[in-house]
């Protein structure tokens, strides 16, 4: 998932920020992949991840298509795991946030024990993905580096829509629409809490991190870019 | 996409969702409008805004009476209340907009999802890029900018004349009329979509200038460009590209690590042993 290479924000605020995902690789191990993409998932409730997703079908958190009206009031917005990990039916990509290190590092000792045979990778600060290699016993065995943006990177919008809007890297997230929810957790209308359930339900492919997010909500309600 | 006007109610909620900025509000119409150029078809508002079904004349009543009072209703933002986003048939070269800009929707060039790369998330197995060996990948019109073909084709032919070779297994690369010139055809060249991913690789050695390459090219294209570089570790977990690019003035801290828990199913590697 290139989606999740180029995660705007600092050392700070990405420090608790952890993508795992297990990939089939077409012609080599896709055939019998579903079973094995679902038990990825399975185990990695087990660990309590912050937002689950298969890249065909959506995330934990998703959009309603015969809302009653009274959701405008009473909406009801349980994150459903199962729907992710009984959805899988092709192969595809399927991953895992976690918002602590602890937790990812016990998954990811997990997914060695399992031996799926799929490749896994951790999407995070670089470091904090080499010290779980090192706590769990495996040496990387390929690093992708972001070296973030180039060319108009006027046309890019302040810092703490960028880390919003980026959390979804296939720009489901409109940069308008990650301003709109800072703007109303501004002015009360919205808690952080409800604003990082409307923007999580765009990233269809669960990788956006809704800790992350009411943190940087936080901050951005006492704060100007 | 286009927006059904006899169902819009313009309540404006779809407005802040497009990502390319692509709906308005028509103030003659009074309904939510698709700028046909600019939409990406990348199906945000389609698939991600939750809808209700509602009576379209009974709640362009109840907003006109709200109007009059100025009563402010502070309704769901990802909600459409009448369903009236709606598909529309793409055709080509329209449909190329689709396929780069709709994650849900496999590339038919190499069968994933996303931007269609596999780049060094599945290097266990394929080993595509090797010890001594760098991968490129360079996106285009990310995060939320969008481009056109022709503004990827600048990089790409920039590229060709440096004589790397563009990765086969990937969406754009299947786009070009003669992989030796980056060349993309030409029916597409205006066609706009979200982003879009070029791949290769080079030897180690020729990283710093065709990073360099990169950059003087991106400076030139009206949109923005996201680079990733990467490499294969050794047995101890470790490689040289990092020194390389920290000596190029280059910096990161986030990255995608792949763990080398990958490997071919037993079939496929018999078939992959029979084939050689």
């Amino acid at each position: 998932m290139t989606n999740t290479l180029h995660r705007y924000g600092n050392e700070q605020n990405l420090r608790h920020d952890f993508i795992v995902f297990a990939i089939p690789c077409r012609g080599y191990n896709d055939q019998d992949s579903v079973p094995k993409l679902k038990r990825f998932l399975r185990l990695a409730c087990q660990y309590k991840p912050v937002n689950l997703g298969d890249g065909s079908h959506g995330s934990i958190y998703r959009p309603a298509k015969r809302l009653n009206p009274l959701a405008h009031w009473f909406r009801k917005s349980d994150p459903d795991f199962e729907a992710v990990i009984e959805g899988v039916n092709s192969p595809t990509t399927v991953a895992a946030v976690f918002d602590r290190k602890e937790p990812m590092e016990e998954f990811v000792a997990e997914l060695r024990k399992a031996d799926l045979g799929l490749s896994i990778n951790i999407s995070a600060l670089i470091d904090r993905a080499q010290e779980c290699c090192q706590e769990v016993g495996l040496a990387r065995h390929s690093v992708e580096y972001s070296l973030g943006f180039m060319g108009r990177t006027d046309r890019l919008a302040d810092r703490h829509v960028l880390e919003l809007s980026t959390m979804c890297g296939h720009g489901m997230i409109s940069f308008t629409f990650a301003r709109k929810m800072i703007d109303w957790v501004k002015e009360g209308r919205r808690t952080p809490e409800q604003a990082c359930l409307y923007l999580s339900r765009f990233c269809s492919c669960g990788v956006f991190n809704p800790t992350r997010a009411k943190e940087i909500l936080e901050e951005a309600r006492h704060r100007n870019s | 996409m286009i927006i059904d006007p006899k169902k819009c109610v313009a309540c404006g909620n779809c407005v802040a969702i497009c990502p390319m900025g692509a709906i308005h509000i028509d103030p003659v119409k009074k309904r939510a409008t698709v700028n046909q150029d600019e939409c990406v078809e990348c199906y945000t508002c389609f698939r991600g805004m939750s809808t209700e079904h509602l009576n379209p004349t009974m709640v362009r009543t109840i907003r006109k009476l709200g109007g009059w009072f100025r009563w402010r209703f502070d309704p769901e933002p990802d909600v459409c209340p009448t369903a009236a986003i709606t598909e529309q048939e793409l055709t080509w070269p329209r449909i190329v907009r689709r396929a780069f800009s709709d994650p849900i929707v496999p590339h038919e060039s190499t069968g994933v999802h996303g931007r269609g790369t596999e780049e060094v998330k599945t290097n266990d197995i394929t080993n595509r890029v090797g010890l001594e060996e760098a991968g490129f990948t360079v996106e285009f019109g990310r995060p939320t900018v969008g481009v056109r073909f022709w503004q990827i084709q600048e990089m790409t032919t920039a590229l060709a004349r440096t004589g790397i070779t563009f990765e086969q297994r990937n969406p754009v690369t299947s786009l070009m009329t003669d992989t030796s010139t980056g060349e993309i055809r030409t029916d597409i060249l205006n066609e706009k979509i979200l982003s879009a991913i070029v791949e290769f690789k080079t030897a180690l050695v020729n990283v710093p200038a065709i990073l360099h390459k990169i950059q003087a090219v991106a400076k030139t294209l009206d949109t923005v460009v996201a680079v990733g570089v990467s490499a294969r570790c050794d047995q101890e977990g470790e490689n040289r590209l990092e020194e390389i690019l920290i000596r190029e003035g280059f910096t990161f801290n986030r990255g995608k690590t792949n763990l080398g828990l990958g490997r071919p199913s037993v079939e496929m590697a018999q078939a992959h042993v029979n084939v050689g």
